[in-house]
């Protein structure tokens, strides 16, 4: 897909909270030892969100980042999308906070706003959006987020990487950003690898159908029409992000798509934080923005279960490195850390239920 | 049917300054207050105009909660500081992401969201300001 107008990454921002778990640790809880998993999940902890912390102050630090490098006011922004599967609440926006929180659309709030749900790539399908709407020229600038407080069932699989963080992008008009999306392109079926119920608390998941024919099917597929698109093969890009719901199979998919390591490392960023969901992705791409020379080719492919997968292609411009040191980096998040043992975590986590939680006493 | 422990609508008439730090200003004395006064308590002036405050400053003062007002449970042992504004208004506040014993008087400190109080499984979560160590 080609926008009538070309559009752009104006400005990037991350948020990791600085609480993480060694996923020893995790094991520690349910008695298990980590060295039997250590091999098949690649990450070796996780962030985990404060006690305070949620979706939407996740997206607001990430957001209030993205606006210090596009050096914007918020007033200027005409669409406000968040994509994450843990809403705060299950009915009310999140963006609604995010935009007056940001006093985006200015003082009468005139902007769009909603909360995208597409698993691990509601926050690609939030760009996606913006790509139409600034592309036609309906609006010059708006923010999608990816940001998510992951859940995974305790003594899960999923318990090693689901994490909090999230990013946000500022895009606009080409010639007023600092990385070029030349084209994306989204492919979804209907593959059931992983949901969560109304009303579930833990998501579900098919265990090795995760794999093939959801995770790399998509995002194989999703990467190969958008070279075929624009005619270029692996060696024309000098970074590949993939999403990465664990340290192994990005650099997977990536290989067997030709990709070189070399190519995939700066972006690979679960194995120190862990999975970040509608995050992942995105966290990944700021990583490599934040290093990014002008000139530079960045493929970048999300992957959300159900399935589907976000592919783009950016070409990174002069003047990123002007806006790059706006704003604290993904690795100075990624290095701020302290941890927590699994009884913190599992407050933090709200899992401990207090009496108020109940009800009025 | 207790899902409201907090009143929605004055959580909601404090969201200027609860999530953009938009203080009172003095047109005549200059003095700022957080939240917004509707008479200056410096000069009685009831001149008043709203202003964003600056998202930096350092703990004046701090005391640590241990026994916390019910819905603030949860949050225990928390910091609680006086704060002062890069542009000298004081504002009184929770700390978060710091433990009690790092805390000190001088400390820079910044502005975030966070959730301060969460009405049980049904009701509002309410967020405000917060301030964090600065981050760099």
């Amino acid at each position: 897909m080609r926008a009538n107008r070309k559009v752009g990454i104006v400005g990037w921002g991350v948020y990791v909270p600085k609480w993480r778990i060694k996923s020893e640790e995790l094991a520690r809880g349910w008695g298990r030892d980590w060295n039997r998993y250590a091999a098949g999940i690649m990450v070796e902890e996780k962030s985990v969100p404060g006690i305070d912390e949620d979706t939407f102050t996740i997206a607001y630090e990430a957001s209030i980042n993205a606006l210090k490098r596009a050096r914007i006011d918020a007033s200027l922004l005409r669409a406000v999308y968040v994509g994450t599967e843990s809403k705060p609440y299950a009915v009310k926006t999140t963006a609604t906070m995010l935009i007056d929180a940001l006093g985006a659309g200015g003082e009468g709030r005139l902007t769009t706003g909603a909360d995208y749900e597409f698993a691990c790539k509601a926050g690609t399908e939030a760009i996606q959006s913006i790509l139409g709407l600034v592309g036609s020229g309906m609006i010059d600038y708006g923010l999608a987020v990816g940001a998510d407080t992951a859940q995974g069932a305790p003594g899960d699989a999923l318990e090693y990487t689901a994490s909090a963080g999230g990013a946000a992008y500022i895009l606009g008009p080409a010639d007023r950003s600092v990385a070029v999306i030349e084209a994306s392109l989204s492919h979804v079926t209907d593959t059931p690898d992983f949901w969560r119920r109304q009303h579930e608390r833990y998501p579900a998941h098919t265990r090795a159908f995760t794999g093939e024919p959801a995770y790399f099917k998509h995002i194989m597929t999703a990467a190969r029409e958008l070279m075929s698109l624009m005619g270029t093969t692996p060696e024309d890009y000098d970074y590949a992000i993939f999403h990465q719901p664990n340290g192994k199979f990005p650099l997977r998919v990536g290989t067997r798509l030709g990709f070189t390591p070399d190519k995939i490392k700066p972006g690979l960023i679960t194995p120190y934080i862990g999975n970040t969901y509608s995050g992942s992705a995105l966290v990944g791409l700021a990583a490599v923005l934040d290093q990014a020379k002008p000139g530079q080719k960045i493929l970048v492919v999300s992957f959300g279960s159900g399935a589907g997968s976000d592919a783009f292609h950016i070409e990174v411009k002069e003047g990123i490195e002007e806006v790059q040191g706006l704003a604290p980096k993904t690795m100075d998040y990624v290095s701020r850390k302290e941890y927590v043992d699994y009884t913190t975590y599992a407050r933090y986590r709200r899992m401990i239920r207090m009496l108020h939680d109940f009800s009025a006493y | 049917m207790w899902a409201y422990w907090q009143s929605v609508p004055a959580h909601w008439r404090e969201l200027p300054a609860r999530y953009r730090l938009e203080g009172g200003r003095c047109r005549d004395c200059g003095h700022r207050t957080l939240p917004e006064e509707r008479v200056c308590p410096v000069c009685g002036s009831k001149n008043i105009e709203r202003v964003a405050l600056p998202r930096r400053g350092k703990v004046v003062n701090y005391s640590v909660i241990w026994n916390a007002p019910r819905g603030y449970e949860y949050y225990t042992p928390y910091v609680v500081a006086l704060i002062e504004l890069e542009d000298g208004t004081r504002v009184f506040s929770q700390l978060t992401d710091v433990h009690p014993e790092e805390v000190k008087e001088g400390m820079e400190v910044e502005m975030v969201i966070r959730k301060t109080r969460v009405s049980g499984e049904s009701g509002l979560i309410a967020y405000s300001y917060k301030f964090r160590p600065v981050l760099r």
